[in-house]
């Protein structure tokens, strides 16, 4: 049969398109099947309200792989910034706000102990994303198992970190495996600015400040940066979406075909080999190689099925982390929010609600016990000040990551969702009065919400938690983690691989470069 | 560490270890959970409340023990410092890497993942059964500042399962005579062999002469000259206190500012007028005599931890309930009863102030209350309670903030990273001064084996035999 030489990749997210225009790239016969009507995955901009469009999930871009963006053209295909480089702003309710530019405060008062502080420790968390930067354009080696390749892969990676120095590499050994409340409470006094940048260390994880690991979780959202394409936070000009369409244009340029509308509803095995998928219509659709751009729970348990796997994989399988805790809020504004002290082109950049680390932490607390914060931390944007295109004129788009609020709240959803809304607008209010008479309509996404528009299981924006039991050679689950699954002719693409979420495209390159690899071994 | 106990020949000297007969978790309903020696009975108890939960047990403890084998050897071993090109860290580097690659591959991906997890997923990726996690997860936040939901508690449970009492592994066991009864038979030990050792002389400053170690002064105006000192005290108090400053590197001081010792656990000793009874459990159940535990769920252990990192002890704390006196009656006088209750969270602080004595008194009505929810004779027989919060642990024992393992056991603090980078070899930042306490690897818990390691490192230093037992032998 000639299928046997198609690659059928499930799920056009953006790291399918790039795992797909790699693979088009190396002239595979390629076709990208995609369930909903659009690509992109959780990588889109849609309409919330008549007129008013957003990035319905992630909505700063600034991990986007440098390599990728070159490799692929995405600039050729349409892909441009509304704003390159924008500054957070951790927003005061008395106007005492500061503007931070990396390790550079450029507005507001710190005192200069927490200033010199700023710039050291900037400098210094980006060293050690470095590290970890360098990761991620490759396979995680095994360790223990496989041959010599895999001891020179796990040399490498020490090599890396030896590479520091001495000194850097202890605090380096010292940090990695600790909280972020512990670390900004040796280096800084100012609470504004300690919020800030916890908050850095827990956007879209299930971690408190206090909880372990989340310095590693910090330090991989800086290394996506260190790596990114702009090395800062920048806004797509059209939103999120318009990554996606560059990089499907990029795949169909190749010569891979992606079709949308296209549910899949298997994957069909033959002996212990894939065979293809079947669509949810019934449609059978055979192929020699299937890579799944779904997370591993889903491709795993449901479209391949817990019976055709080995009973200690899908117990892995099974506990890897994956419930999500950040809620997306979307605003229509008739106008723009005026936030107390805060000059109208600061609005435009990130903003944060997180006045200190003990505020985050209490918002995480009761989490833990299925309820939303009742005084959630917040990421916003207003995109369309940059971006026209966003809302009717004179009109505004507010986007806000909202956290915590549960996957499986004890209150039901609707009324988990209705509750956290209301008290989420209460604090917009307090920070810039008069803005809830400025809402028009609003959306709030929560995690379950997430789950079932993005299918995304448990609804966690990296697919699974980032923590220090699931990196690198244990994600998603030791025993899969260099994109080949224990079925044959299956792989991974997503975010449930190393390196992880962020819109990002690493893992799809690394697991094109995985089935080609894989095919040289056959 | 049974080598020590052997080697130093403990048993001549009077301490007797008698092993504990198991712990038990009682509910509010009623319900109980026990922890049997033998495998199938307790196979049975965890299937009682769950059936799957019975077969998981097995994998459960098949797994932690082989933990408990390939740690074991660790502990009487000096890490390695991983920056080092030393032959000596090279080589102990090595041997780390084949000691760990010689279960396999996935033995490698469990351990990362188990120094790295929280108790509550670690468990949660055996069992099923609410209580049955709770039951097991108050071994990974003893002496802990974290919840059981924090990442990194599956490692403190390793901690505590890690000794042995005759030749069991992850038994506990009580000191005949009480705890003071393994010192005093080291201090013999150690009398036996020519030590010397002189009590009320609290140390005040370590003297420090041309960037070398001179002696001690003590509290009453005494020195003592001696070309090496070696301190028992946690690290933060060692370098913040008995230094002169100026004789240290101002790297290193704050290092030891920024050491974390937060103390998390706090203490009452009552003394009963007779035995109280716990109608869940019945007269003649054998559990009595090991640990009682009154929990119901792993959210009201996580709450007790809120209530710590809102500056106050927690108002339903989990408890560590003990009556030594029914193993030892050796302990009261005839008919009486001694409770032992190890409390958690205390905070060193309450609301970043000290403790005031109403504190002290709210915290112990606290802890009283709660057993008087499961005992109802228990008040009754209450003859006298003393408290120990962290403020007394710190000024009648000295530790640091009340923490008992001399510091927390976090990834920043274990293995080359205790107490300090860079000083994990039990030696200090000035010439002859060296490091014994729990501040130092292996860590806290009476086992005793930072003492044993610190002296094979000074007889190295003084190039003598060292005669302290290394790695582990089995026998």
């Amino acid at each position: 049969m000639t299928d046997r030489n198609r690659i059928i990749i499930i799920g056009a997210g953006h790291n399918g398109l790039v795992c797909a225009a790699y693979l088009a790239r190396a002239r595979r016969e390629v076709l990208v099947l995609e369930a909903s009507d659009r690509v992109g995955g959780a990588a889109i901009t849609r309409e919330f309200a008549p007129g008013f469009r957003v990035s319905a999930c992630a909505h700063i871009c600034y991990q986007l792989d440098r390599g990728i963006v070159r490799e692929l053209k995405l600039a050729s295909h349409g892909l441009k910034a509304a704003h390159a480089d924008l500054r957070t702003v951790a927003l005061a309710t008395e106007g005492d706000h500061l503007v931070l530019h990396g390790g550079k405060l450029e507005a507001g008062l710190l005192p200069d102990k927490d200033r010199a502080a700023l710039a050291d420790y900037h400098d210094r968390m980006l060293r050690f994303a470095r590290v970890l930067g360098k990761q991620h354009n490759r396979r995680p080696p095994r360790i223990g198992g496989g041959g010599r390749s895999e001891l020179i892969a796990a040399a490498m990676l020490g090599l890396d970190i030896r590479r520091l120095g001495r000194e850097p590499m202890r605090e380096f050994m010292r940090i990695a495996g600790i909280n972020i409340f512990d670390v900004l409470e040796e280096a800084f006094e100012t609470p504004l600015l300690k919020g800030a940048l916890a908050l850095d260390a827990v956007l879209g994880t299930n971690l408190g400040p206090r909880s372990n690991n989340s310095v590693l979780t910090m330090l991989h959202r800086l290394s996506g940066q260190a790596t990114g394409v702009t090395g800062g936070l920048s806004l797509p000009a059209g939103g999120m979406g318009a990554v996606s369409e560059a990089l499907a244009a990029a795949a169909r340029a190749g010569g891979a075909t992606v079709r949308t509308g296209c549910p899949v509803a298997s994957i069909t095995l033959e002996g212990d080999r894939v065979s293809g998928v079947e669509l949810e219509g019934g449609e059978k659709l055979a192929a020699g190689t299937v890579i799944s751009n779904a997370d591993p729970a889903r491709t795993l348990l449901q479209l391949v099925g817990a019976r055709h796997l080995e009973a200690g994989f899908v117990h892995r399988i099974r506990n890897f982390r994956s419930k999500g805790m950040a809620a997306k809020l979307h605003l229509a504004l008739d106008g723009l929010p005026g936030f107390a002290r805060l000059a109208a082109q600061r609005a435009g950049e990130r903003l944060v609600i997180a006045p200190d680390p003990v505020y985050i932490d209490r918002a995480f607390d009761h989490a833990k016990y299925g309820q939303c914060s009742p005084d959630p931390a917040l990421e916003i944007t207003i995109p369309s000040i940059h971006d026209r295109t966003l809302a009717p004129a004179g009109r505004h788009v507010l986007s806000a990551i909202v956290q915590y609020a549960p996957f499986d709240p004890r209150a039901s959803t609707d009324a988990a969702r209705a509750e956290f809304l209301e008290r989420t607008l209460g604090l917009l209010e307090r920070y810039a009065p008069g803005l809830r008479r400025q809402v028009v309509a609003s959306e709030l996404l929560l995690p379950a919400d997430i789950e079932r528009e993005f299918r995304i299981t448990g609804g966690h924006w990296h697919h699974g938690e980032l923590a220090l039991d699931q990196i690198l050679m244990l994600r998603p689950v030791p025993g899969a983690a260099q994109y080949a699954m224990p079925v044959n002719g299956l792989y991974l693409c997503g975010a449930g691989c190393h390196p992880g979420g962020g819109v990002m495209g690493a893992a799809g390159r690394n697991a094109a470069h995985a089935v080609l690899a894989g095919e040289r071994a056959a | 560490r049974p080598e020590l106990f052997r080697d130093l020949e403990l048993a001549r000297h009077g301490l007797q270890v008698v092993p504990n007969r198991g712990a038990v978790t009682i509910t509010i309903s009623g319900d109980d959970i026990g922890n049997y020696t033998d495998e199938d009975v307790q196979r049975r108890e965890f299937a009682r409340h769950n059936p799957r939960d019975g077969d998981a047990y097995h994998r459960y403890s098949t797994d932690v023990m082989r933990q408990c084998k390939f740690i074991r050897p660790l502990l009487l071993r000096t890490p390695p410092d991983p920056t080092s090109f030393k032959p000596r860290d090279i080589r102990e580097l090595i041997h780390l890497g084949r000691e760990f690659t010689k279960f396999g591959e996935q033995f490698i991906y469990d351990t990362l993942r188990f120094y790295t997890m929280s108790i509550a997923d670690f468990l949660g990726e055996y069992f099923e059964s609410d209580l049955i996690k709770a039951h097991l997860s108050g071994s990974g936040i003893i002496g802990s500042a974290m919840g059981v939901y924090s990442p990194g508690t599956a490692y403190v449970l390793l901690h505590h399962y890690m000794g042995d009492v005759d030749g069991s592994i992850g038994a506990w066991g009580f000191a005949r005579g009480g705890m003071g009864a393994v010192s005093n038979a080291i201090a013999s030990a150690y009398r036996s062999f020519g030590g010397e050792i002189a009590t009320d002389a609290p140390v005040e400053r370590v003297i420090v002469r041309n960037g070398r170690v001179a002696g001690v002064a003590t509290a009453n105006g005494n020195e003592y000259r001696a070309k090496i000192v070696v301190s028992n005290l946690d690290p933060k108090r060692t370098f913040t206190r008995l230094f002169d400053e100026g004789d240290l590197n101002p790297e290193f001081v704050k290092r030891a500012r920024n050491f974390k010792i937060r103390g998390s656990s706090g203490k009452l000793n009552i003394a009963l007028d007779g035995l109280p009874e716990f109608p869940a459990l019945g007269r003649d159940n054998p559990l009595r005599f090991g640990d009682i535990h009154f929990l119901d769920s792993l959210e009201k252990m996580e709450r007790a931890y809120d209530d710590w990192k809102n500056g106050t002890w927690s108002k339903e704390p989990y408890l560590d309930l003990l009556i030594p006196s029914m193993t030892d009656p050796t302990m009261t006088p005839p008919g009486k009863h001694f409770m032992s209750v190890f409390v958690q969270y205390v905070p060193p602080k309450i609301h970043g102030r000290d403790w005031t004595d109403q504190d002290r008194d709210g915290f112990k009505n606290t802890v009283l209350d709660q057993i008087g929810r499961y005992s109802p004779n228990f008040k009754s027989l209450i003859r006298h309670v003393q408290v120990r919060t962290p403020r007394e642990l710190e000024d009648e024992v000295g530790l640091t903030e009340g923490n008992i393992f001399q510091g927390e056991l976090t990834m920043d603090q274990l293995l080359f990273n205790r107490p300090f980078p860079g000083y994990a070899q039990y030696r200090g930042p000035v010439k002859g001064f060296y490091m014994c306490g729990s501040g130092t690897h292996p860590g806290g818990g009476v086992m005793a084996a930072p003492g044993a390691n610190a002296a094979r490192e000074i007889l190295l230093d003084l190039k003598r035999p060292s005669l302290v037992p290394e790695g582990w032998q089995d026998d």
